[in-house]
């Protein structure tokens, strides 16, 4: 039996739902991610030399390599051009120190993908921000080499080759908010321009791929968890606005705590889930023996995100009693 | 009716088909604990495998007088007892490898594996039969533990058995002899093994339908002559 169709029905097409579709591919928001971290390298040229483009290079062809491989073995669609594992090395080449050696990167990147994201599933399934996990292993790895930092080009005091979080905890010295802001400090190769990192992060929330809500809650929280003991004891502790611009803060809470898959999903959940990343970071970088525990901070949080979205559901209108 | 026993396979099936680390997973403390390089891996096999072997012999040997209510305080005393002898002997002849392994040895003691064999299978089998099955596992549970300390010596120290194997411009990878680098080496070996078991059994289930197939093929051939 054929069903025939009038001429003017053909002209409809015919289509499952949603019906109504905010344009945004997965595809398209990894790439406008990818395009958001360019003030990033451009910083991490400028302030560590183009050979840090080797770092990314690497970090970014392992991330896919890995990435095809698994899928082709384990027989699923190869799926490099949607641009999260671009993202993922990308992300992870940034929080690496500068010169840091290409073969220990590839490792990272490889380990990133493949038991960061792969072994859970792929895209969508990983409990854990991949880039962080790769970095948690390298710093496990190599934590010689990876705290190894190089003195920033335009640097105003050649004297302080330690990041501003190790020079306040070990020598309580204070570094300037503008070199900050700047970025002629040491530090990881993407996480020192302060400007660079809120140019990318301010588009991707004025775009509306990033939610608000999880980078204000961790900004509200550290000044929160860090203000209090700023205002016990302003020489023990350093300012919630230091907290924010030292370190891998600034990346942290714009590109890594806001992955869509390692994130809740409801409204309430983000403010527990930037809160709790707060206090986790204050508390490691105050009393802990790391001088940064961003990464921690998130990959910890992260792991709480399940029964944050099971405990935040909000309920359907109606139904109660 | 008398059963079959096939001997060879009592003593085979700890090797592989049911491995104490890849299949079983028992005995995990010492498994993720002591792995740090192959000698130790060696060392723990060994004696776990000198304790599981005469525990066996003894517990099937009185396994008819021994009381239902009382058997897991008796096997515990047997096992403890020769537990006690591998710490002594250890400490006297091997002081530096006791150091190593450290209070792992006394723990053997706990070790769900060796406790596992006795009640599952020393307290309801003959003496020939424990022995091998015991064996088996011990040597089973010491090759699991040289490959995982093998390869967390190769990657965290660049030697296996203290011989370098990697050149110098390896850097070698800390958390590999890191707690962090049991789990991580135990968790894809037990991934691997567990692909290889799939891939044989989808293979089988093919090699029972092509089989199946080709009589088929061959039976509608025959009909249609």
């Amino acid at each position: 039996m054929t069903v025939e169709r009038s001429d003017s029905l053909n002209q409809f097409e015919l289509k499952i739902s949603p019906h109504l579709h905010s344009g945004w591919t997965t595809k398209k928001v990894m790439w406008y991610v990818n395009l958001s971290l360019l003030p990033c390298v451009i910083s991490a040229v400028i302030f560590f030399g183009w050979q840090q483009l080797f770092i990314i290079f690497t970090s970014i062809f392992f991330a896919c390599g890995t990435e095809a491989l698994i899928q082709k073995l384990s027989k699923r669609k190869i799926s490099i051009d949607d641009g999260s594992a671009v993202l993922t090395g990308l992300l992870l080449a940034l929080t690496l120190p500068p010169n840091f050696s290409l073969w220990a990167t590839a490792i990272g990147s490889a380990f990133a993908i493949g038991i960061g994201k792969q072994v859970f599933g792929g895209l969508g399934f990983n409990i854990f921000n991949p880039a962080l996990v790769g970095r948690a292993f390298l710093q496990a790895a190599f934590p010689v080499q990876i705290t190894t930092w190089t003195m920033p080009n335009y640097s105003i005091d050649s004297v302080t080759l330690a990041t501003p979080l190790a020079a306040f905890k070990f020598d309580k010295i204070i570094t300037p908010l503008s070199s900050m802001l700047i970025g002629n400090v040491g530090g990881c190769i993407g996480e020192t321009s302060g400007i660079a990192i809120l140019l990318g992060g301010l588009f991707l929330i004025a775009v509306r791929i990033v939610n608000w809500r999880i980078p204000l809650s961790i900004i509200i929280g550290v000044f929160i968890f860090g203000g209090i003991f700023f205002l016990i004891d302003p020489m023990e502790y350093p300012s919630p606005i230091f907290h924010i611009f030292a370190g891998g803060f600034l990346l942290g809470a714009f590109f890594m705590a806001t992955d869509y898959v390692t994130s809740p999903v409801t409204a309430k959940g983000m403010y527990i889930f930037g809160l709790g990343i707060a206090l986790v970071l204050v508390i490691i970088r105050l009393f802990g023996g790391l001088p940064e525990g961003v990464m921690y901070a998130i990959l910890f949080m992260n792991a709480f995100v399940p029964i944050i979205n099971r405990y935040t559901l909000p309920e359907p209108f109606g139904l109660r009693k | 009716m008398k059963k079959e026993v096939n001997y060879s396979n009592e003593f085979l099936k700890g090797l592989w088909d049911i491995n104490p680390v890849f299949k079983q997973v028992l005995g995990m403390c010492p498994v993720l604990a002591v792995t740090v390089s192959a000698i130790n891996g060696l060392a723990m096999g060994l004696a776990t495998t000198f304790v599981l072997v005469f525990s066996s012999l003894i517990v099937s040997l009185i396994r008819k007088i021994v009381p239902n209510q009382v058997r897991i305080a008796t096997f515990i005393v047997i096992i403890s007892t020769f537990v006690t002898i591998v710490d002594l002997v250890m400490k006297a002849k091997f002081p530096e490898l006791s150091k190593a392994l450290g209070p792992f040895i006394p723990l053997i003691v706990v070790n769900c594996l060796i406790l596992g064999r006795m009640e599952a299978f020393a307290s309801k089998n003959s003496v020939i039969r424990s022995l091998l099955d015991s064996t088996g596992n011990g040597i089973g549970f010491m090759l699991a533990l040289i490959v995982l300390g093998s390869i967390r010596e190769l990657l965290g120290n660049r030697t296996i058995f203290g011989f370098q194997v990697l050149p110098e411009l390896y850097t070698p990878m800390l958390v590999m002899i890191l707690p962090a680098g049991a789990f991580l080496t135990l968790g894809l070996l037990m991934g691997l093994s567990n692909w290889y078991v799939k891939k044989k059994e989808q293979e089988e289930i093919e090699l029972i339908f092509s089989g199946y197939r080709s009589a088929t093929t061959l039976n509608t051939q025959t009909e249609l002559n």
